[in-house]
């Protein structure tokens, strides 16, 4: 027996194309940023997060009715959308700006995954948006919360463990919190930011990689969507912390002294 | 390994190339026995002493004499440490032509004295060929400056090429000019899951075809030593789906000059590779990232650190016919069992992995301790095996101290004569790295 339509559960999963974590970061010259000219790959809460997804509807088969990835970046991002495709998801959309324009802020990218969502609805609407909780090249780990805040859901940050209720429409989220973890129940539809403890994502298997080449992948523009991207934040600067001076060793304990005296320590 | 011990009672580090000279001359006069010592990671016994003798360490001598950004000629002191070499050139875009699990604490001067093999001789040949010149002091003392940077030199006897592989035993290695090649621009690297060892040649001979210039690596891990890597934790392991009915595993990288057209080789070759009427692959993994590039290269490369943690490990390296990988493995298996060690107080695996694209098998036989029952069950065996199929007894980890009484297996008794008068030439009084090669 089918479960009737409206107990289907759509989930989106917003994913960021960054430096990989393995690289070493270089200033660029101009100190307004990082040097770009590195190998990329998925945000790896993302890939958490897109594990999640396909955790679910592997507990869930059918009861999962899509599993959508959305991006917001340059033409280079779709290889992103497609490790995304690979991995499980259904569809994708690239919301694609251009190769030079400025990395989108979290209060831009939430307003499109909001306009996303709000165009969704047509086809069943958007359940439960699930992504990283941060992306490890700003650091912001603002997106999910400003979305939650924009589309008034309920919100689950930085998710442990994600159990779906699909017939009750209720989420039991555990959170990593200092010094513990925190349950919550939450009400779909729902976002929920994952932490490193939630899963460990799979590698994209040939097979799989092969069909999500066939796999569709809508291209939007912001203005398609009515949203500006335009940051609202300046960047003054961005400079290496200074370079830490090597130690060096001394003879004797009087020595060792001396060292701390000139250096400004004293006895308490 | 925990299989050698010395009995040395000192150890010099000098740090220049005339300190090296001024120890082996008066060790000479003194009639005083020398092991060099580089990084000590051999795994054949070939940089441990084996009695009293003085252990030169070339540790202290650690500086790059100069690299040259245009030609990628680096010279550099012999005890420079592989890995903080790859890091000197990484800016220059240029990577050592060797790469090897070791590479955080072997020295380059050990690499050349063993002529080291490793991970990328599929692409980048041997040290025979990339090694441009040698400063080697020799057993009375004498330095022999070979130190050129030429890629053309045919001016009589190569005498370098001595050195490479003679495991420290016609004189000490303290400096090395080698060619650099430029560094890949792109890397990519997948393993497959093949239902059988038979797959391998076949699969093999089309992945070569069809990436030619971009292949970089072809390595073979079969399913128990995969198994042991998984366990003790190197890589992320397969989905349980994915290895499900594999009987190896067999590691492709690619490395190129341009990501875009070394991807659409890979995918075409995975295409046709899936898509085939009789596919020679289960399935596989493809890296996504440089993240899970390493991961899948940590399978491989910790099957190494996998054995060590198993178990007491019997370790041959052998060069044999790429058909007969799976059947020198599963000899060795079916003797052990037919002797009755095949038991959890005995042997617990014998393994197969290596180099595939350089005809190199390494063998492992993983035992609970290390036992002359065992090891009498596996020598001469082994060897006799090696040698029916003419291959080598040792394919890149040499002789040392570990196999001088294999060497025949490998190498007719005119070869061996004339090795003795080789070394007999350079070294009368047999006071470098003595009862190492040769007996």
């Amino acid at each position: 027996m089918h479960p009737s339509a409206a107990r289907l559960l759509n989930i989106l999963i917003p994913v960021k194309r960054a430096v990989d974590y393995a690289v070493k970061i270089r200033v660029n010259p101009q100190q307004t940023g990082v040097d770009l000219n590195v190998k990329h790959s998925m945000n790896p809460f993302d890939e958490i997060a897109v594990e999640e997804a396909i955790r679910i509807r592997e507990r869930l088969k059918e009861t999962v009715k899509s599993i959508k990835a959305v991006t917001i970046g340059p033409p280079k991002s779709i290889d992103t959308l497609r490790t995304a495709l690979a991995m499980g998801a259904d569809s994708a959309i690239h919301v694609e700006i251009p190769e030079s324009a400025p990395s989108p802020e979290p209060l831009g990218v939430a307003k499109t995954l909001r306009a996303i969502i709000e165009r969704q609805k047509e086809a069943g609407g958007v359940d439960l948006v699930i992504l990283g909780k941060q992306a490890i090249d700003d650091d912001s780990g603002q997106t999910g919360q400003m979305l939650a805040g924009l589309l008034g859901w309920g919100q689950a940050t930085y998710a442990s463990k994600v159990d779906i209720d699909a017939e009750g429409k209720i989420a039991t989220v555990l959170r990593e919190i200092d010094g513990g973890s925190e349950e919550l129940k939450c009400r779909l539809p729902l976002v929920i930011t994952t932490d490193l403890r939630l899963n460990e994502p799979r590698y994209a298997s040939l097979p799989n990689i092969m069909k999500a080449k066939k796999k569709p992948v809508e291209k939007l523009k912001a203005e398609d969507l009515g949203v500006d991207l335009t940051p609202i934040l300046e960047t003054v600067k961005v400079a290496e912390p200074p370079k830490r001076i090597g130690g060096g060793k001394v003879e004797s304990v009087d020595e060792l002294v001396t060292k701390l005296k000139e250096a400004g320590f004293t006895a308490v | 390994m925990g299989k050698y011990h010395g009995n040395a009672t000192t150890v010099l580090k000098p740090k220049t190339t005339q300190e090296v000279s001024d120890i082996v001359k008066w060790c000479h006069e003194k009639r005083i026995g020398i092991v060099p010592q580089g990084g000590n990671t051999g795994l054949v016994g070939g940089s441990v002493p084996v009695q009293d003798e003085v252990i030169i360490s070339l540790a202290n001598m650690s500086q790059v004499r100069s690299f040259d950004p245009i030609s990628g000629i680096l010279i550099a002191d012999a005890g420079c440490i592989l890995q903080s070499l790859t890091d000197y050139i990484a800016p220059h875009h240029h990577v050592m032509p060797i790469d090897l699990g070791a590479k955080g604490s072997c020295q380059i001067g050990g690499n050349v004295a063993t002529n080291a093999g490793g991970l990328r001789l599929l692409r980048y040949g041997s040290l025979h060929g990339s090694v441009l010149g040698l400063e080697v002091v020799l057993p009375d003392g004498t330095i022999l400056d070979q130190l050129t940077s030429l890629r053309k030199d045919n001016t009589g006897y190569d005498l370098k090429q001595l050195f490479i592989g003679a495991e420290g035993t016609l004189g000490i290695i303290t400096g090395v000019s080698i060619l650099t090649p430029p560094s890949p621009q792109a890397s990519n690297n997948v393993i497959f899951a093949l239902p059988h060892f038979d797959n391998v040649l076949p699969l093999y001979q089309s992945v070569k075809r069809q990436l030619s210039e971009i292949l970089s690596a072809f390595e073979f891990i079969d399913r128990t030593a995969y198994d042991l890597a998984v366990k003790h934790g190197q890589g992320r392991a397969l989905s349980d789906e994915d290895v499900e009915g594999a009987q190896c595993f067999v590691l492709v990288e690619t490395s190129g000059g341009r990501r875009e057209h070394d991807e659409e080789k890979l995918t075409t070759l995975l295409e046709t590779l899936l898509e085939a009427d009789k596919p020679l692959i289960n399935t596989g993994v493809l890296a996504q990232s440089p993240a899970q590039f390493s991961s899948l290269w940590a399978l491989r490369e910790g099957v190494t650190e996998a054995v060590s943690k198993e178990g007491k490990a019997y370790k041959y390296d052998i060069s044999v016919p790429l058909s007969t990988f799976k059947e020198c493995v599963d000899v060795t298996r079916e003797h052990l069992r037919s002797k009755g060690l095949m038991r959890e107080d005995a042997v617990k695996h014998v393994v197969g992995y290596g180099h595939v694209g350089d005809g190199n098998l390494h063998l492992n036989v993983v035992a609970d301790t290390y036992s002359s029952e065992i090891q009498d069950a596996l020598e001469p065996f082994i060897y006799e095996l090696v040698a029916s199929h003419r291959g080598s007894v040792s394919a890149e980890h040499g002789i040392g101290a570990m196999k001088t009484h294999a060497l025949h297996y490998s190498k007719s008794a005119v070869s061996i004569t004339w090795m003795k008068k080789i070394k007999e030439l350079f070294d009368p009084r047999g006071i470098m790295n003595p009862g190492k090669v040769l007996e």
